[in-house]
């Protein structure tokens, strides 16, 4: 039983060594190009979520104001199953791209709105008073203090959004999206288990990887002050943290 | 191109051309005929399935969390490697997880399967949770309980966990909606939930109605889930309130 599933796992790698094709049948999409594909699709959800969510969430933590809606959206958002998000999209938009990216937009944009206002509404004011006491105008105040300081938690909300989004993208496959990682594990008749196998191993390493990229952005963009007051972490920083901050007190 | 083998097979539930229902044969938005004549046999086992499937893994998750957060709570070292290993698990995406638990002998496509995923989800966000809590509760209160003469186990108990309850209860409020989202996916191993009819809806000729019932349920169930746990929250601490905060 036992040698049975290390015979899989085993098999499983082969089928990663081999680029996802199996001897002996037609040639199949690489495990290479799958992974792009998946990557490039959660990339473009990500950023226009990025560019709808950071400038909304942001300005409201600015000028202090819609703490009701920013928090609120996180709490609605946590209870948006992605598959249900895909299906009822499916059945409004039909199978394919436009359907995934609108879902993947509507599941990351929360996040990031709620943990940029967050963060840039928790900023010390006494911190904003000096800054404006040195003349700051209010968008130097915005980009040189609050953003900075805000930084940690803005890329909490970034990188829940993100696990979310490679998530949800090879969920699409079950939708019926074909182009994702996700397509080999929905097609076990063609794969078997070593492949479908396979592929849960890449998608797992491709969540783990994007992570571990986001962590590292976020050490190289965080000012150094912040970083010495935070303790200098690093392992710390590779966990994800989830928005329970937002919603505990509501 | 779509087969869903690893679901066993799917039973279509979606007539097509052949059903008896006008809009069905249409594949309308929403057909209710559709959803009166297959609510007893496919939406409401589903739904109850879905919620089994939740309370099952939330209350193993809760039991497994909260022990390892009490036991972190007094040797603090116990913290760092769980949440290592916790993270990841959270991190790795749900269809994959599923997939790589199928191999493990004993597992294969089964509820098991699907309740070990899910457990595994919840661990993250109940332990971190818990922890926190009791990590904030004031050293003051803690030394009046002991000057009150009470030993750890009393104080834990009656003191330190009473004052951590909201914090506990957020944790489990969070682990509620994350999963009943992904017993959705869980669909994919066990065949059962809320997700079996969304993928019976793709699976054949995608059948809007379907869809759209059954992932609305799926929403609703998390949307109801989420407000119980608020005001089972205001229940069990009242005292939040009365600061105002």
């Amino acid at each position: 039983m036992i040698l049975l599933a290390a015979n899989t796992f085993v098999e499983a790698l082969k089928f990663i060594g081999r680029n996802g094709q199996i001897p002996g049948e037609p040639a199949l999409p690489t495990l290479v190009h799958l992974t792009l594909e998946t990557l490039k699709i959660a990339g473009i959800g990500i950023a226009i979520a990025l560019a709808i969510a950071i400038p909304v969430g942001t300005w409201l933590g600015h000028i202090h104001r819609g703490s009701f809606v920013a928090i609120n959206l996180g709490n609605i958002w946590r209870a948006l199953p992605s598959l249900a998000v895909l299906a009822i999209g499916v059945a409004f938009l039909g199978i394919g791209l436009k359907n995934v990216e609108l879902a993947l937009v509507v599941l990351a944009v929360p996040p990031i709105i709620t943990n940029a206002y967050v963060g840039i509404d928790g900023v010390d004011p006494d911190i904003v008073d000096a800054a404006r006491g040195m003349g700051l105008t209010g968008w130097e105040i915005l980009r040189k203090v609050e953003l900075p300081l805000g930084i940690p938690l803005i890329f909490a909300g970034i990188r829940t959004a993100a696990l979310f989004v490679v998530s949800t993208t090879t969920i699409a496959a079950l939708t019926g999206y074909s182009g994702s990682l996700g397509d080999i594990i929905n097609n076990e008749t063609s794969y078997h288990l070593p492949g479908v196998l396979g592929a849960a191993i890449c998608i797992a390493a491709l969540a783990l990887v994007v992570e571990f990229a986001l962590a590292l952005i976020q050490r190289a963009l965080t000012p150094r002050g912040v970083k010495l007051e935070q303790g200098d972490d690093f392992a710390l920083a590779v966990v994800p943290v989830v928005t329970e901050g937002a919603g505990a007190g509501s | 191109m779509i087969a869903l083998a690893a679901s066993g097979p799917v039973i279509p539930t979606f007539g097509g051309g052949t059903s008896a229902f006008a809009c069905e044969r249409a594949n309308r938005l929403f057909c209710p005929d559709w959803v009166s004549h297959n609510w007893g046999t496919v939406l409401w086992p589903a739904l109850r399935q879905h919620v089994v499937l939740t309370l099952i893994a939330v209350s193993i998750g809760f039991v497994i969390s909260t022990s390892l957060a009490l036991i972190a709570y007094r040797r603090r070292w116990v913290e760092r490697p769980v949440l290592i290993v916790t993270s990841i698990l959270y991190t790795i995406p749900s269809l994959a997880l599923f997939e790589l638990l199928e191999p493990i002998p004993g597992l294969g496509l089964s509820r098991t399967t699907a309740e070990v995923a899910l457990v595994s989800y919840t661990l993250l966000i109940m332990f971190r949770n818990t922890l926190t809590g009791l990590r904030e509760v004031p050293a003051d209160v803690r030394d009046a309980a002991a000057g009150m003469g009470m030993g750890p186990m009393q104080s834990l108990l009656r003191v330190e966990l009473p004052l951590a309850l909201p914090a506990i209860i957020a944790g489990v409020r969070i682990a509620t909606v994350t999963v009943i989202s992904l017993a959705t996916v869980a669909s994919l191993i066990d065949n059962e939930g809320l997700g079996a009819p969304i993928l019976s809806a793709i699976s054949n000729e995608v059948f809007k109605t379907e869809l759209i019932v059954a992932g609305g349920m799926a929403v609703g169930l998390a949307l109801a889930a989420d407000g119980l746990l608020v005001i089972t929250q205001r229940l069990l601490t009242p005292w939040t309130r009365a600061g105002g905060t």
